[in-house]
């Protein structure tokens, strides 16, 4: 770990870059709302809080883990079969975290499927071991990973929120809605449900985020 | 006229720049346009000069409405007294229960509506105009009566705000907003939205029964089980389907039911020529054929169904008239509008028929069809090019 003891010397360990690093995934340059990557889970896993929370958790393992060991071994990757080996790190952390998923969570896990298998093509995890931590040192990279998961976690789980809460009135499982509601006539709204749902729900916090943001705004 | 004009003139300065309600100027200026012509003229670019202004058009669109409006109010309380065992209730009856029970659902359908077009309106400070007025009366046509008027007013809101806000307001929706607002009902809430509870108001009051033999099945429902043998909802055999399905003495959604009532309203439509008469002779023809190919096969009850009685069964009808129609929507090439009419006819039978699941086909046709519409006109617009090139080669 020397890499990290030199980044702490030349600069302090959070210094204004490193702690722009953390917090710019989660507003200004969000892997889900703003790059729209990540979508395809975004909109498989978030009919339930617990879903999405345990994805969140799995998705942040794996991108810390992969920046790491990345970062850690960037120089002596040659950068022709980058690629593959960037897929077999991830690879490899992903049987893990699955491995992981069965054995303590089994039925989350099971209800997630194939989705966990799929984080390997999560476009975020390969876009920043591409983008961020084939160059940059350790350190900034764990920052980055915690960063950019921390963003899509959020998405995530809000849209999660919004989801399960309207489509079968729960949060986390639990029964949110009391039942006199739906002796007075309401119902669980069946679109929620749906993946379209989703693409929608995405849609609009991407609609209020850019009109709180206005620098985000495209002119055209 | 003059008791408007003079209320108006006395609250404009505050409305005006520099007073006090001056953000709500699209508001004032929604109610101005409303009552009276615009005195302001447009000063650059060219224009148009035409009796003809979105307000006009939306006003007869919904003219043609009534005839349809009318009878759904009508055949509301006929098939509540039909399905209570009391045909002979008298016309009065039938209407007055009706309109209580159809009245209120257009009043929410306007009034959320119309409040968030006012607050788009206001947010981004451009003018009210009247393009939510044909929707909101759509919207109440093509549900069952039965709905709760809460779903309405979401249903109204998500179609107004995600069908056409977002795009950027009147004229700027790629799909239909009416039926974005059936659709989210029909998925959303779909035992509210199909089955055989919803189509009549069957609320008893004390010492009421349901007539023997009672049943609220529409009659696609029923062409699942059978081509032939329709029963009504007081179980007694229609004598003649396709008169009674083309008058509309039939349980269904509330405007739908009656094809003539809504073929009025498209007489009214061509005359005028608002409506594009070519989308809905293609989108018949298209129908008609579809329904033909099926009888050929005929490998279940539902295919066997006439032909000419899929066009009068389900909202096949009101929908090709009123919602196919739209101008927004719809393709803007003759060459596309046949072509997106037909395809129209062609799925909807298509649909009803193959997805027992989804018996009204034409709703997911016309949203389906909506967003094809301009790759349609692309390729007519470009095949019009390269034709026009052809010949300016030739010549040369």
């Amino acid at each position: 770990m020397s890499e990290t003891a030199e980044a702490k010397v030349k600069e302090p360990l959070f210094s204004k870059k490193n702690k722009k690093l953390l917090t710019d995934p989660l507003n200004d340059d969000n892997p889900i709302t703003i790059q729209v990557l990540g979508i395809c889970s975004a909109l498989a896993i978030t009919v339930q809080v617990k879903q999405a929370f345990v994805m969140s958790v799995s998705v942040l393992a794996v991108m810390i883990f992969s920046n790491l060991i990345v970062s850690l071994i960037r120089n002596l990757i040659p950068s022709r079969v980058r690629i593959i080996v960037q897929l077999v790190i991830v690879a490899a952390l992903v049987i893990l975290v699955d491995q992981i998923l069965k054995a303590f969570v089994y039925d989350v896990s099971k209800q997630l499927s194939v989705f966990v298998g799929l984080i390997i093509t999560n476009c975020i995890i390969m876009g920043r071991l591409e983008a961020f931590a084939l160059a940059n040192k350790p350190f900034p990279s764990i920052l980055d990973a915690i960063g950019n998961a921390a963003g899509y976690a959020w998405i995530l789980i809000v849209v999660a929120i919004f989801r399960e809460f309207f489509g079968s009135g729960k949060l986390w499982g639990f029964q949110i809605i009391p039942q006199s509601f739906y002796e007075f006539g309401y119902f669980n709204n069946g679109l929620m449900i749906l993946p379209p749902m989703a693409l929608i729900t995405v849609g609009i916090i991407i609609w209020v985020q850019r009109s709180r943001n206005t620098k985000l705004i495209e002119s055209n | 006229m003059k008791i408007f004009r003079n209320i108006l003139d006395s609250v404009k300065p505050n409305f005006e720049k520099g007073g006090k309600l001056e953000k709500y100027y699209p508001a004032y200026d929604a109610f101005e346009t409303f009552l009276f012509v615009p005195g302001h003229t447009a000063n650059t670019g060219a224009h148009i000069r035409d009796a003809i202004d979105l307000k006009r058009t939306m006003v007869t669109v919904i003219l043609a409405m009534v005839p349809a409006l009318l009878f759904g109010i009508w055949n509301t309380g006929y098939q509540h007294f039909l399905a209570l065992g009391q045909p002979d209730a008298t016309f009065l009856e039938m209407i007055t229960f009706g309109a209580i029970k159809v009245l209120p659902i257009v009043v929410v359908s306007y009034a959320v509506g119309l409040g968030v077009e006012f607050i788009f309106g206001i947010i981004n400070g451009h003018s009210i105009n009247e393009g939510f007025l044909v929707t909101g009366m759509l919207i109440p046509l093509c549900l069952p009566v039965g709905i709760p008027l809460w779903m309405v007013a979401v249903a109204t809101l998500f179609a107004v705000v995600i069908g056409k806000e977002v795009f950027g307001g009147t004229g700027m929706n790629i799909i239909n907003v009416a039926l974005t607002a059936r659709a989210f009902l029909f998925f959303a809430y779909p035992t509210l939205m199909s089955g055989d509870k919803v189509w009549i108001d069957t609320t008893l009051a004390s010492g009421e029964t349901m007539a023997d033999g009672y049943t609220g099945a529409t009659l696609l429902a029923q062409s699942t089980e059978s081509a032939t043998t329709y029963v009504n909802a007081a179980g007694v055999q229609y004598t003649d389907i396709f008169s009674s399905a083309f008058m509309g003495t039939i349980p269904g959604s509330i405007g739908e039911t009656s094809t003539l009532a809504i073929l009025l309203g498209a007489a009214l439509l061509i005359y005028t020529g608002i409506a594009s008469w070519r989308i809905i002779l293609s989108g018949v023809v298209g129908a008609f054929v579809m329904g033909l190919i099926f009888n050929a096969f005929a490998v279940n009850p539902f295919m066997e169904v006439p032909a000419i009685n899929q066009l009068v069964f389900g909202g096949f009808a009101f929908g090709i008239v009123f919602m196919a129609t739209d101008p927004v929507t719809a393709s803007q090439t003759n060459r596309g509008k046949w072509i997106y009419g037909f395809l129209i006819g062609i799925f909807s039978i298509m649909i009803r028929v193959f997805n027992p699941a989804y018996p009204e086909g034409v709703m997911l046709a016309i949203l389906f069809m909506n967003i094809m519409a301009p790759l349609i006109d692309h390729y007519v617009i470009q095949g019009n090019i390269s034709k026009r090139l052809k010949r300016v080669k030739v010549a040369a």
